[in-house]
């Protein structure tokens, strides 16, 4: 005869619901804090931004103060600039994170480039902007397009790097084993079967990329700087919306801040569509169920 | 035809290991032209790793290494000058787990097929029809061709990559523990095609479960911490195995 504890009422099982509580109640207070500043920061932004977006934002270029001028040099360029970035910068970062995944792997050498890759993911923006003015617009002997695009692709390259590397590693073994054995060779098996089982999540890491760079400031003021007129060469200064922001925001001129607020209004709707995008475009087509 | 033409794959000697780790002692073992070969032991006995050495895939992995000789119709395939996509397309391999490409049921059969020959679209139609007929899963699939691999049931998904071995006409199969993540049902199913495929290829299959190595094969071969034990007919490894490890291992006592 087995003599059984008693479970109900004691002291241990109170003791465990008290901590539940407890631990529930930290957490969700955690949460709260963190949502918090962000509504705050939303709602300020939409009731900032919201008056000013009129059509002269999207019609008229950045103009003097007083004169209703608008954004659409900046927003342009802005457009401009992120997709050279990302053009330029997504297939570096494609190729290093298959190097790093199919054939550096734990080599000395890859483990080295994954741990300056992870540095770089870190690194201060601003620092980009100066890397690319040292070797790029010193030479040349002016600010440009195609120098914001360099110094934003620098950011572009680790984050797509990373992702690549981890959505080729979520890859099951056996699905490469299974290509393998069929007699194809590793450049098809690449393509064909590891690629294609991981582009959702490569494109993912893309498109949060161009998310993430489309907001940067610091690395085009030293690079694209800021231009004034409605401007298509990437050869020359271009107006863009961070650094039309900036600018505005530190003026003294109550139209100027209006569009500020426009611009990073326009910015972050940008930003919050592409992750909406990301998120349904890729949602059902989940490649590893 | 005398005894040794009728020997497909060989090992002499044959030495595995996975970095410092020794999976396999030496074996000498034979797979026989157009029969079932059964590869038998516990866990852990090396019959995976065995199995594996006959494509080399292995290869994919740092750290693991054979030596000895493997003879594949006389030629030795762990020769680093051997081709081993070349290899593979010769000795076709189907998994445990099913593993449908993520691409439409008519490209999985056709994959390994573009990869060697060069057909029209109506000869690769034809072969992808006589591949899933062969593996008794077109009636199935025939009007489903453009979906994905990924939406058939396992046992479906597990013909479906026997379909996709099978076409590109190889000359062995090797199957390992093809049937052990399938329902009893589908299980009967691939158990009934391998009896059927062997008239057209050489088989050879690794198996956790002894009635199945007892139904299908030819030949079986008990393994045991990486030794092969004994290796005859089925018929004798079951009703009369002369080593008392067999016997214990056939009888239920142990594995």
């Amino acid at each position: 005869m087995i003599i059984r504890p008693k479970r109900h009422f004691s002291f241990l099982y109170f003791r465990r619901r008290l901590m539940n509580i407890a631990s529930l109640c930290l957490a969700s207070a955690a949460m709260f804090i963190g949502l918090a500043w962000l509504a705050l920061i939303l709602f300020s932004l939409i009731k900032n931004g919201l008056p000013g977006l009129s059509l002269n934002v999207f019609t008229q270029m950045t103009q003097a103060p007083g004169s209703n001028g608008g954004l659409l040099n900046a927003i342009f360029g802005s457009l401009l600039i992120v997709f050279f970035a990302v053009f330029i910068g997504a297939p570096i970062g494609l190729f290093i994170g298959t190097y790093l995944s199919e054939y550096g792997k734990m080599s000395r050498f890859a483990v080295t480039v994954r741990f300056v890759n992870d540095i770089f993911i870190s690194a201060p923006s601003i620092l980009l902007g100066l890397f690319i003015y040292q070797i790029y617009v010193t030479h040349v002997g002016h600010f440009s397009g195609w120098a914001g695009s360099l110094a934003l692709s620098l950011l572009v390259i680790p984050i797509v790097v990373r992702t690549t590397e981890d959505m080729f590693f979520l890859v099951p073994t056996p699905l490469r084993e299974a290509a393998a054995a069929l007699g194809a060779p590793k450049w098809k098996v690449l393509i064909s079967v590891v690629l294609r089982v991981s582009r959702t999540g490569v494109l993912t890491g893309i498109l949060l990329a161009t998310a993430r760079i489309t907001g940067e400031t610091a690395p085009l003021l030293f690079t694209a700087l800021n231009n004034q007129f409605w401007n298509v060469n990437m050869n020359q200064p271009m107006a863009n919306l961070p650094t039309v922001i900036f600018q505005y925001a530190m003026s003294p001129y109550e139209d100027w801040h209006q569009l500020a607020w426009a611009g990073a209004l326009l910015i972050t709707l940008f930003v919050l569509g592409l992750n909406i995008v990301v998120r349904i475009a890729f949602k059902q087509k989940s490649p590893l169920s | 035809m005398n005894q040794t033409d009728n020997v497909k794959i060989k090992t002499r000697d044959l030495h595995f290991y996975y970095g410092k780790f020794h999976a396999l002692k030496g074996i000498n073992f034979e797979v026989r032209k157009n029969c079932v070969t059964a590869l038998i032991g516990p866990s852990g006995c090396g019959k995976s790793t065995l199995l594996r050495t006959f494509n080399r895939m292995y290869e994919l992995y740092t750290g693991q290494y054979a030596m000895g000789e493997i003879l594949y119709e006389h030629h030795n395939i762990l020769s680093p000058r051997e081709d081993l996509n070349m290899l593979r397309s010769k000795i076709g391999m189907v998994f445990q787990k099913p593993t449908p490409f993520p691409m439409s049921i008519f490209d999985n059969v056709a994959f390994g097929v573009k990869l060697y020959e060069t057909l029209s679209q109506d000869e690769l139609a034809a072969r992808v029809e006589w591949a899933l007929n062969k593996a008794a899963l077109w009636k199935e699939v025939k009007h489903i061709l453009k979906r994905s691999g990924l939406g058939l049931s396992g046992g479906q998904q597990q013909r479906l990559c026997i379909a996709r071995a099978i076409a590109v006409k190889p000359e062995v199969i090797l199957l390992d523990e093809p049937t052990s993540a399938l329902d009893p049902i589908s299980t009967s199913y691939i158990e009934e095609l391998i009896r059927e495929l062997k008239t057209d290829y050489t088989i050879c299959i690794v198996t956790h479960n002894m009635h199945q190595a007892k139904r299908i094969s030819d030949y079986t071969a008990y393994m045991y911490l990486g030794e092969l034990i004994e290796s005859n007919t089925s018929e004798i490894i079951f009703s009369s195995p002369t080593h008392p490890l067999t016997r214990d291992f056939v009888s239920g006592k142990m594995g």
